[in-house]
């Protein structure tokens, strides 16, 4: 067949082109025809598709064929007729949603979804009033075990969105649908738990669930006990992706930058000192720029790649156990920012680490994991001792009635606070891998260079590659987000197909705007270019756009780190790695 | 092999029995397995068809070996064992009854058939006798409707077969 064949079709009385190949759900998108979905996922930025047909919600009828066609992955064909919404066909969806509630809890005003639920929304757009069938009920286990993700396999209605993300996009591949007919259901490898498998809680699963099969751990009461604990001093780090998504939880705009009134609204919901993530973030590229140019002088262990992402972390230490000794050994921002609160900062006004609560808000599911890893624990005390999703925090301030949209813009507090351009654009696909090449050029050349975009490197695509010349030496560099882009990456470097000098890679694809604890985008990947326009906005609106210029972090050093790649900055800002290989 | 967290009893067969796992190796050898896993999945049943014929049943070793020769996630490996029930994840016993519940042989008494299996063996449907000796199993039709009720025992075919028939059965098993 040929792709620039051209089919004429019909549907509901209108004539539409489009090309050979093209389902009647996009041909009906041409004209601007809605027809539900529910297992069907499309995110256009990354070229994903998910068609697999299972739901039948999207069933239309079409002239001459005996039964109702699936518009999701039916191919349209040269003169076909079509129409979506005769009696036959909106029968159709009705009966097939009435099955699927026949075996669903229907506990929505518990559920962790509510409110995001696309089953949810089809049963309030179809209205319906009564529930016609009670079939029998799935039952199985929850599985809690681990910091990030809960599993209740009761709500699954077998879309497996969930197994696309995590085999195909990301290639963890540890979902799979297990046994057949009323016991069909998706489960982990071997039906091990998830903290017992590859997992590397990425959480994409958990954004491509449209039901409450899959969730995230919630810790909020754990945070309001804190700061109602009169003997606990409770800070709290804010990600950089968190400022560009959060304001979607009430409202606003997607890619409208909150960071004011993040600030004001986490202060009123009673936090000590609040402090960005971007502070250590501008400290990770003081530390991981300086092992950068150390490994590019000597000319060994090369690539470099980033260690901020701690589902990239775990994927490496599972999948690519023979290269854990490339990645840097730079803790992420979340753990140098825990490490440093519990040392230089409790010091500094004199608490016990034992009594500082360290918080963070994050547009992570991973990070959950991350903070509760043993390795970053010192005397019994963890650095970072809560992690919220992004998603949380929104319930939080819903909860306590605080209205994020209304409020003023407040400051960061100091020392933790102060931030550069080049922290914010990490919560980008591409941003470490700038935020770095602007202080390795002013490292390199002595000065204090103008010209500080570099662009080849941003952009919501899977694999960037760059060359880009730093004070006269060619940097080979790639950037990818997604853990399958990165996977195929990785193999080139493994089997000496591919060199670079450094790269840059991020679990969720996009990078952290897209991240596992960010409010749903429910398919609308504009949101995404949104929430990236956002984060070079706030770089550009920034007065100091490179990391080594933050006045707090070169003060961090004089009076307790001394200098990068010390003796101190190994012991509370680096870390190692596990050679885990397959679970 | 991760098997740090199993209690004692577990025996990895594909170290235990080399030869076995020659076997299979030189079968997975004569396949066109190729770098793309899309294609190796056709592959996939045939593997495990002969993995089971060799080994007896498919334990997490044997699935993993097949998952690494053909380029597949263990889960999706276990994914089809799980979907098939001709495959099994446990040992079976060296003679394997298989009742047909079809539906010539369940109207003219299978489930009795059946039962009376389960009493003399104290097994369920699925399991094997502590002994190794017997696993029962259910199946749907094995093309010989007009000797309903019958029972298969390790491929050999018995039909017309009632409880009474039952310990006759089980004493030609030595």
């Amino acid at each position: 067949m040929s792709a620039d064949k051209m089919m004429n079709v019909t549907i509901n009385g209108m004539p539409v082109q489009v090309e050979d190949g093209a389902t009647i759900l996009q041909a009906a998108k041409k004209l601007g025809i809605k027809i539900p979905t529910l297992c069907y996922m499309e995110l256009d930025c990354f070229n994903f598709e998910h068609r697999k047909g299972s739901c039948r919600i999207c069933v239309v009828e079409v002239e001459g064929r005996r039964n109702l066609a699936p518009a999701c992955c039916t191919p349209v064909m040269d003169k076909m007729v079509i129409h979506t919404h005769s009696p036959r066909a909106v029968n159709g969806r009705r009966t097939v949603l009435d099955l699927i509630l026949s075996d669903h809890p229907k506990d929505c005003l518990t559920c962790n979804k509510s409110g995001n639920c696309e089953l949810q929304t089809l049963a309030a757009d179809f209205k319906l009033t009564t529930v016609k069938y009670e079939g029998e009920q799935s039952v199985y286990p929850l599985d809690l075990a681990n910091e990030s993700i809960v599993r209740d396999l009761n709500k699954c209605i077998m879309c497996r969105r969930c197994e696309s993300a995590c085999n195909e996009m990301q290639t963890v591949g540890i979902l799979s649908g297990v046994r057949r007919g009323f016991e069909a259901v998706v489960a982990p490898t071997l039906e091990k738990p998830l903290n017992e498998t590859n997992c590397v809680f990425c959480g994409q699963c958990v954004a491509a669930c449209p039901v409450g099969a899959l969730t995230a751990v919630i810790r909020n009461q754990d945070v309001l006990d804190a700061l109602n604990n009169p003997k606990k001093t409770v800070v709290v780090q804010t990600a950089p992706a968190v400022r560009v998504a959060i304001g979607e939880g009430f409202g606003m705009e997607p890619g409208t930058v909150s960071t004011g009134k993040m600030v004001t609204a986490l202060r009123r919901l009673g936090f000590d000192a609040v402090f960005d993530t971007d502070f250590a973030a501008d400290l990770t590229i003081m530390e991981e720029t300086t092992e950068f140019l150390g490994r590019v002088k000597a000319g060994e262990n090369l690539p470099i790649l980033t260690s901020c992402c701690p589902g990239w972390v775990k994927f490496f230490e599972h999948q690519f156990p023979d290269l854990v000794h490339i990645p840097s050994t730079a803790k992420s921002p979340q753990q140098m920012f825990g490490a440093i609160a519990k040392t230089y900062y409790a010091e500094k006004i004199g608490v016990d680490p034992k009594d500082l609560v360290v918080v963070s808000i994050m547009p992570c599911l991973a990070k959950k994991y991350e903070a509760a890893r043993p390795e970053f624990t010192r005397d019994g005390v963890r650095d970072v001792d809560i992690v919220l999703s992004t998603r949380e925090l929104v319930i939080m301030l819903h909860e306590a009635g605080i209205q994020l949209d209304l409020l003023e813009e407040g400051q960061y507090d100091n020392p933790l606070g102060e931030s550069t351009g080049a922290a914010v654009i990490f919560g980008a696909s591409g941003g470490v891998l700038e935020a770095a090449l602007r202080t390795a050029a002013d490292w390199l050349t002595g000065q204090d260079l103008q010209s500080v975009d570099f662009t080849a490197v941003r952009g919501l695509e899977g694999t960037k590659e760059a060359t880009v010349e730093v004070a006269g030496l060619q940097v080979k560099a790639a950037v990818v987000s997604g853990l399958g882009n990165a996977r195929r990456l990785l193999e080139r470097i493994r089997s000496g197909e591919a060199e670079y000098h450094v790269i840059e890679i991020m679990a969720c694809p996009g990078g952290c705007l897209n991240g596992g604890g960010q409010p749903y985008i429910h398919g609308d990947t504009t949101i995404l270019e949104a929430r990236m326009k956002a984060i070079y906005d706030a770089d550009k609106g920034l007065p100091k756009r490179k990391s080594h210029q933050n006045p707090d972090i070169i003060k961090l050093y004089e009076e307790f780190l001394g200098e990068p790649g010390s003796h101190l900055a190994h012991e509370l800002l680096h870390t190692h790695y596990v050679a885990r290989g397959d679970a | 092999m991760s098997c740090a967290a199993c209690d004692s009893k577990c025996v990895n067969v594909i170290e235990k029995f080399p030869d076995k796992t020659a076997a299979l190796t030189a079968y997975m050898a004569s396949l066109p397995i190729g770098p793309d896993r899309n294609l190796n999945r056709g592959l996939l049943i045939q593997s495990l068809h002969k993995a089971q014929g060799i080994f007896g049943y498919l334990p997490e070793e044997v699935q993993r070996f097949v998952a690494e020769k053909l380029g597949l996630h263990l889960s999706e490996v276990y994914g089809v064992i799980s979907f098939y029930s001709f495959f099994t994840t446990k040992p079976l016993g060296k003679y394997q009854i298989s009742v047909c519940t079809g539906t010539a042989c369940f109207v003219r008494g299978a489930g009795k058939v059946l039962d009376e299996f389960k009493r003399y063996l104290t097994v369920e449907e699925g399991e094997t006798t502590e002994d190794g000796k017997f696993s029962l199993g259910a199946l749907r039709c094995v093309g010989a409707c007009s000797l309903a009720p019958v029972v298969m025992v390790n491929g050999r075919v018995y039909g017309n077969v009632t409880a009474k028939k039952v310990a006759e059965i089980l004493s030609e098993c030595n």
